[in-house]
């Protein structure tokens, strides 16, 4: 190989490179390791973590993995493919992505959706950018303070740079009636932090008046029992994908969606897949209004974003195949009585006060009447992750259809002891 | 691979179900989707009703005075697909079976670093004790994990030469944004806040002027010398107080290091700049050079890239951003995603670097330049090698030599024919028919002469018969499709 290449030695492929920036030392790395050692190595950090029974959702919610997920998300013919820039080899992503976007263009109600987003909170400043890119001369968007902490970080975090003015509000309706100049957007919960499900009827109409777009940020797995954002009216709906049954991974990796109407299309941020035919007629699918995308307009672009989640967007498309209408009612259904049958019985130890009175599904928090420490200590260790702390001094729970009555029960037992 | 014409929508069947979960108690109680059907379904467990006891639900309810309203919950019906698991399977099976992967077969595509990705990877991710953790879960509970993201910094830094790493970015591109972010909160604690344009090669991804308009910043495009470089006469005559930094690809695009860097790292700090790396191509530089040592002040790596992560159609990738002492005091500010950053991947990236471990990382990086070289030497008198000098990990021709009316773009699909992916078209910009190369260090002498063999021979089909590069690929589950109509008439979803 050298000999046609014309070169006595490797290290003579880069003889172009200064001799002072070869690096010359030794690697400060451990020794190779084989196969049997990683697996040890990786096994053994693991048994330094607790494995808890997690009651906390805050956005990552633990919800049943349905056993196919995981061998359709491994095949190697997805996992192991890039982008899908040959169309004509990748048929098998670029239609599981049209899946996927219809499949979020269902749940939220609304006409398109992208390829993916990073996660939920990057979601969330996207659309935050698209607002103030689709007003004209508006750059303020205001956040709702219900919104997750990792949301509204992220959100602040994309503004300060890019100059938009973020104003973080807990009256929302009133403040886009009047409070905010050149108001380009507004960002609500649909499912708010504290696990109310909020009330947003009016609010649109509200915004549309003031000349700005209403971003809805959703639970998806929520979305087959909670209003849609279309059906309050919204312009852009975004989320977390993590509740379709991925599983908690300590953060990542998750997938953001993003929908819109058709109106807001060609402002939509990422890859976008459409459907067309061939040469001879067959119905096929492939990236499309890249006019839009960095690979074209460069600094002109809607976006950034490059790669994306795709396999996590397989996995919920995947997981909303499985479910089904009825099944996400199902789930729904379990998480709704779970979170009820707790929160009812912890608040009838005497130990909490009620702090909202309106609906919630699977999350809810909790006003403690006990030291929230000696709380928190007695349940981690029974093992369980619950009574999360909010910067209110609230305490929140959440409940998916894995855990058991038995759980909730003993949960209700140890905030009995405190 | 075989044409498979379905959507998951068409395989539906009302009243068909793919799931398998407990029942609920009682439906009455419950405030949304009360449906006819759901008594008679298959598939829920033994009967569950009593779980919760419909005593206590009600009980309860009183207990709670709970209203229930029907304001927030939904109307409109949803309308998912309805299947059964063998469906479900059966479905993407299929639909995999028309999808090329590095596991597919050789995967040249340049600036991507398409290279194997080992399976042990995928097993660690999966271990329980990592996949279970909420990323919320109290520090004393996590240290497991926290000692991964502890230990990958360490190897990165060695790696790199730069002292701190975030993992917060899920991709390159975020990496990108996020070490401009950076690059502008070194520059606002010094209260220069003139520095609002960045300086970008006309050579570079199209990411680095996009992450730099999404953080405000303004874009100073620097030409590309005859020879591919930088030009750096033409960088000083950009250099001023209003200069933030400068975002470089080392090698660049074209696969050529930027020999000058040390004149050009002396000359932008000179001014007040900083140096940003984008490390897509870093692979050719991984056990043989630091982007730290080059002077650079912040860095991204791409781990679906360098560290091999699979990418997944399209990530879930990383892009972990590491910085100089210099700019370490910000390093923590820019909060640019949910929880601690696409952990799952991370774990994937350090069992790669434990395995290849400091014996073997120095012959990553020299593998790819060796196989990348070897390949263009081999190919130089079919196609037009716009620059004959060494390459790094990929190298770009700019179409055939005798190209007979066919394009670059023929080229690619008639590759698809043949069993190949193609290589990365029409990038760097600076070539009209541009063909970017990428092998990697993870193929065997003969794949390589396997692809040179290929595209000797598409060279010569395109002598003797243009038509039937025009008209490729010939074999695959489609033909070329319509994507004038696609943009034009939109159908983003299924109806």
């Amino acid at each position: 190989m050298l000999e046609r290449i014309g070169v006595g030695s490797m290290d003579d492929l880069y003889a172009d490179v200064p001799a002072d920036f070869i690096y010359k030392g030794e690697y400060d790395l451990p020794s190779a390791m084989s196969e049997q050692q990683v697996r040890d190595f990786f096994e053994s950090l693991a048994s330094k973590n607790t494995r808890l029974k997690v009651f906390v959702g805050q956005g990552a919610y633990d919800h049943y993995v349905p056993s196919v997920i995981p061998y359709i998300t491994s095949r190697s013919e997805f996992l192991t493919a890039y982008t899908p820039y040959q169309c004509e080899i990748s048929q098998g992503t670029l239609r599981y992505i049209f899946e996927w976007q219809s499949m979020i263009c269902r749940l939220t109600g609304l006409d398109c959706a992208n390829a993916s987003m990073y996660d939920g909170p990057t979601a969330a400043a996207e659309a935050m950018r698209m607002c103030v890119a689709s007003a004209k001369r508006r750059n303020s968007v205001l956040v709702s303070a219900r919104l997750l902490p990792n949301v509204i970080e992220t959100i602040q975090t994309y503004a300060k740079y890019a100059g938009i003015n973020v104003v973080v509000s807990d009256t929302v309706f009133e403040d886009a009636a009047e409070g905010v100049l050149d108001l380009a957007g507004v960002i609500v919960p649909s499912i708010n932090r504290f696990g109310v499900i909020e009330n947003h009827l009016g609010l649109a109409d509200l915004v549309h008046e003031m000349g700005a777009l209403l971003v809805e940020y959703c639970d998806p797995s929520a979305l087959a029992v909670v209003k849609s954002p279309a059906e309050w009216g919204a312009d852009i709906a975004v989320g977390d994908g993590q509740s379709l049954g991925i599983p908690l991974c300590f953060g990542g990796p998750y997938v953001g969606f993003m929908a819109c109407t058709a109106a807001l299309m060609r402002k939509l941020p990422g890859r976008i897949v459409g459907e067309t035919t061939d040469a001879s007629g067959k119905r096929c699918y492939v990236l499309t209004l890249q006019a839009r995308e960095q690979h074209i307009r460069r600094e002109k672009a809607t976006s950034n974003i490059c790669s994306n989640e795709s396999l996590m967007a397989l996995w919920c498309t995947v997981y909303l195949s499985l479910m089904g209408p009825e099944g996400m009612r199902r789930v729904n259904a379990l998480c709704y009585e779970g979170a009820h049958y707790l929160h009812d019985a912890l608040l009838a130890t005497g130990k909490f006060q009620r702090v909202f009175d309106a609906d919630f599904l699977k999350e809810f928090c909790l006003k403690p009447l006990c030291p929230v420490h000696k709380l928190q200590k007695a349940l981690l260790d029974a093992g369980f992750f619950a009574a999360l702390q909010t910067e209110e001094g609230y305490v929140t729970f959440c409940v998916t259809e894995k855990h058991t009555r038995e759980e909730m029960d003993r949960i209700v037992e140890i905030v009995k002891s405190i | 691979m075989k044409y498979y014409d379905k959507l998951i929508f068409e395989l539906s069947k009302p009243g068909r179900i793919g799931f398998s979960l407990p029942r609920p108690a009682d439906r009455q109680q419950l405030p949304f989707g009360n449906t006819a059907t759901l008594g008679t379904l298959r598939g829920g467990t033994a009967s569950e009703a009593q779980r919760w006891g419909p005593k206590d639900v009600s009980e309860g309810q009183a207990a709670a005075g709970s209203k229930v309203c029907s304001k927030v919950w939904r109307e409109a019906p949803l309308d998912l697909p309805e299947v059964s698991e063998v469906d479900v399977v059966r479905h993407y099976t299929n639909l995999s079976q028309m999808n090329f992967g590095v596991d597919t077969g050789f995967y040249p595509l340049g600036s991507c670093t398409m290279k194997y990705n080992p399976k042990i990877n995928e097993e660690i991710a999966g271990i329980p004790g990592f996949a279970g953790l909420h990323p919320l879960q109290p520090n004393e509970t996590v240290k497991g994990a926290f000692e991964v993201l502890v230990g990958m910094d360490k190897a990165l830094a060695a790696i790199t030469g730069m002292k701190h790493f975030t993992f917060l970015p899920c991709a390159g591109a975020h990496g990108e944004l996020t070490g401009l972010m950076l690059m502008r909160e070194y520059h606002m604690s010094r209260g220069d806040t003139a520095r609002t344009k960045v300086i970008v090669p006309d050579s570079a991804h199209g990411t680095n002027p996009a992450s730099a308009a999404v953080c405000g910043l303004d874009i100073v495009v620097v030409k590309s010398k005859e020879d591919g470089l930088v030009d750096v006469e033409a960088l000083k005559g950009l250099l001023g107080p209003d200069i933030a930094g400068i975002m470089l690809t080392n090698p660049n695009t074209l696969g050529l290091f930027e020999r000058d860097i040390k004149q050009i790292a002396e000359l932008v700090h000179g001014c007040g700049g900083l140096l940003y790396y984008d490390g897509a191509n870093m692979n050719p530089l991984l056990g043989m050079v630091r982007p730290g040592d080059m002077g650079f002040d912040i860095m991204h790596l791409n781990l679906h890239k360098t560290f091999s992560t699979p990418h997944g159609g399209g990530g879930p990738g990383a892009g972990p951003v590491g910085v100089s002492d210099k700019v370490l005091p910000f390093l923590h500010i820019p909060r640019v995603s949910g929880f601690h950053g696409n952990f799952g991947i991370i774990l994937r990236a350090y069992a790669y670097i434990l395995m290849l471990g400091r014996e073997h990382i120095k012959l990553a990086g020299k593998f790819a330049t060796l196989s990348a070289n070897y390949i263009k030497e081999s190919l130089k008198d079919c196609y037009k090698l716009p620059i004959p000098s060494v390459c790094k990990h990929e190298f770009v021709f700019d179409g055939l030599l005798d190209d007979n009316g066919v394009t670059t773009l023929d080229v690619a699909k008639r590759l698809l024919d043949y069993g190949f992916h193609a290589p990365t078209i029409y990038f760097p910009l600076l070539f009209h028919q541009a063909i970017m190369i990428e092998p990697t260090e993870t193929e065997s002498l003969e794949t390589l002469d396997a692809f040179i063999a290929v595209m000797r021979k598409i060279a010569e089909e395109a002598k003797t018969d243009p038509e039937l590069l025009h008209g490729a690929p010939h074999n695959t589950p489609i033909g070329r499709p319509d994507e004038t109509t696609a943009a034009r008439q939109p159908v983003l979803k299924y109806e």
